[in-house]
């Protein structure tokens, strides 16, 4: 630190980060970081946490529930494939109307197809959705009916593979910003969300089709939850100081009720074969761990845009090692 | 320079007009904002609202010396930062008490702006093309196709741009385009009083600045750094460039900003691979035996 201490620029770390400090051994003084008044540097997303945490959940759990229902429809499972499709309908529906609704000119909206944009994930989804969703509705339709099977089966597997892609590409969505917890992680969260939305679907599954067709929708909730546990812990382990706005305050509480629901579900849906009840549950545990999951990544990614020592300390360690590696 | 991936999302870009599609661009305008002679008057902040008709945004009382103002948003584009901290008395400098003064308190103003920068993520990201870049080079949103979404504002390093809550759309700073098209001065820049911002073309600006930081240090003030000059910056160098007394997060800026869609391509790999990896689970999922 060049600048001298003092005055109401500068701020002392709390505690964890000395913490954490010493968890890596490294040998250097307590940094102390400046800042302006303590204001945060970067604006936080103007987006609702209903509206886009939510979207992050229902499109997680369509897009991935379009798999599970082409795979169920194709293995002869008419129970797990309904929910599946009505899962994944009444998801992206809620979706639409929630991405919509978060715009500050909803009427609008139309001007997402204005363009077609690689460097805008935004856009890219929005072309994404405006393919899967109609297929998504109209392989529910279908099913539901009984009007055009073979068309119906066609169009499910269709929103499958687009399915694929709306789950995850809401990793880039928030991690192409300059919001710390988010961007620091953008290695990890397109395969936490693909983890997060199999868990769900797969919880789904669980929860809601019959118990003699549910064995895949059990494999996949337990391989889902598996993949998010294991990424989650290795993202808290290896971005560096935004892992900090992923252990505390809000987002902390909402990451440890997902590792806890998540982790549970599983457990439970591993062990449950046998009972429907069981199944139940631990299908509803995965469900509200997937959405505990996404509310969490939300908050952490707005609490790590209001502090500005999530900016300035990996920064000025970056430029202080930049400086160093020159001289 | 050839127009790949890489090129247009991180690193010097020098002809970011002509990338941007003009044939024929005039030579790219920024600001240069030489805070050792501000003054801390706000003209420029007054004038900025006056001219492009930025509505009133609550008078508080902050209690930060003298900025009432905060910070840069949707209804702010010129913001004075007025940093004003205790020095011990040794740091002071001699030969005009420039940054210091023998009380032992440093008082530090700057006019902040968006950067313009060359590789502008707000305007990456936006999906409907309201942003876009102007034959100056500048990054301006065309108020008539924003709808709101709001995704260009968690995009800024800077924390620049931001949402009119009750109108819906996003603001920022235009660099005056319905002024410097006119071959008018953007209106901060005629109404600083001490040309602490000058406004011109970016090359000439980034040679004055460089020049202003040698004159300074020759003076002895160690403190004087440039800040958004260099086109090998993190975002490809600022459009509105800066030379500060102090470190950059003292003024609230970030000290080393990168543009994010330079980390996209990556991103959009992990994507597919993780929606690959969504499809081999489920087809493994349904590959047991059934019961
Ligand atoms: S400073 Fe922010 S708002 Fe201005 S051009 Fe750069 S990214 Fe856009």
């Amino acid at each position: 630190m060049t600048e001298p201490s003092g005055g109401p620029a500068v701020s002392s770390p709390p505690p964890s980060l000395r913490r954490r400090r010493r968890d890596r051994d490294i040998v250097v003084p307590e940094a102390e970081f400046t800042s302006y008044y303590g204001a945060p540097i970067l604006k936080a997303p103007t987006w609702e946490a209903l509206d886009v945490a939510g979207y992050l959940f229902l499109g997680g759990l369509a897009g991935a529930s379009s798999g599970l229902a082409a795979g169920a429809g194709l293995s002869r499972r008419p129970g797990l494939a309904r929910v599946s499709r009505l899962g994944a309908a009444g998801a992206i529906t809620v979706s639409l109307v929630a991405l919509v609704h978060d715009l500050g000119r909803p009427l609008r909206f139309y001007n997402m197809l204005r363009i077609a944009k690689v460097t805008s994930p935004m856009s890219m989804g929005s072309w994404l959705l405006s393919g899967y969703a109609p297929l998504a509705l109209a392989s529910a339709a279908s099913d539901v009916t009984g009007i055009a099977p073979v068309l119906g089966q066609a169009a499910g597997i269709g929103a499958a593979a687009l399915g694929t892609g709306v789950a995850t590409y809401t990793a880039a969505l928030v991690a192409d910003t300059a919001t710390p917890a988010w961007h620091d992680a953008h290695r990890h969260l397109p395969f936490l969300f693909a983890g997060s939305a199999t868990a769900a679907a797969g919880g789904l599954g669980l929860l809601a089709a019959p118990l003699a067709e549910s064995g895949p929708a059990r494999r996949a909730a337990v391989g889902g939850a598996a993949v998010e546990l294991a990424v989650t812990e290795h993202l808290k382990q290896t971005i560096g100081l935004s892992a900090e706005a992923y252990e505390r305050g809000k987002a902390g509480r909402l990451m440890k009720a997902a590792e806890v629901l998540t982790g549970a579900g599983a457990a439970l849906a591993a062990v449950s074969s046998r009972s429907r009840l069981l199944s139940r549950v631990a299908g509803a545990s995965l469900v509200a761990g997937s959405v505990a999951t996404r509310f969490g990544i939300f908050e952490a990614g707005v609490e790590s845009a209001r502090d500005p020592r999530y900016v300035v300390v990996p920064q000025r360690e970056r430029l202080e090692a930049r400086r160093t590696t020159t001289a | 320079m050839s127009r790949t991936w890489v090129t247009l999302t991180s690193g010097p870009e020098p002809t970011v007009a002509e990338d941007a599609g003009y044939g024929q661009a005039p030579a790219r305008k920024g600001f240069f904002t030489d805070t050792s002679v501000c003054i801390g008057c706000k003209a420029c902040e007054v004038a900025c609202k006056e001219w492009n008709h930025v509505p009133e945004d609550g008078l508080t009382f902050t209690g930060n010396s003298y900025d009432n103002t905060q910070a840069l948003g949707a209804d702010t584009w010129r913001h004075v930062a007025f940093v004003e901290r205790s020095v011990p008395p040794a740091l002071d400098h001699d030969g005009g008490g420039l940054v210091g003064s023998r009380e032992g308190v440093q008082w530090l103003m700057s006019s902040d702006v968006c950067k313009h920068c060359t590789h502008a993520a707000c305007l990456d990201v936006c999906p409907t093309g309201a942003l876009f870049r102007t034959e100056f080079g500048t990054v301006v949103v065309q108020q008539d196709v924003c709808n709101g979404c709001g995704y260009c504002v968690p995009a800024c390093p800077y924390g620049v741009i931001d949402q009119r809550k009750e109108d819906g759309r996003v603001f920022k700073c235009t660099l005056c385009y319905d002024r410097i098209g006119h071959d008018q001065t953007p209106a901060c820049a005629k109404a600083c009083p001490t040309e602490s911002i000058q406004y011109g073309d970016l090359d000439d600006l980034r040679l004055r600045a460089a020049e202003r930081l040698e004159t300074l240090q020759a003076q002895g003030v160690t403190d004087a750094q440039l800040y958004g000059e260099s086109p090998d910056d993190g975002v490809g160098g600022a459009g509105a460039l800066f030379l500060l007394l102090a470190e950059p997060e003292a003024y609230g800026l970030p000290p080393d900003p990168v543009v994010t869609t330079r980390d996209l391509g990556r991103m959009w790999r992990d994507v597919g691979l993780a929606a690959v990896g969504i499809a081999v689970g489920l087809a493994g999922a349904f590959a047991g035996r059934r019961p």
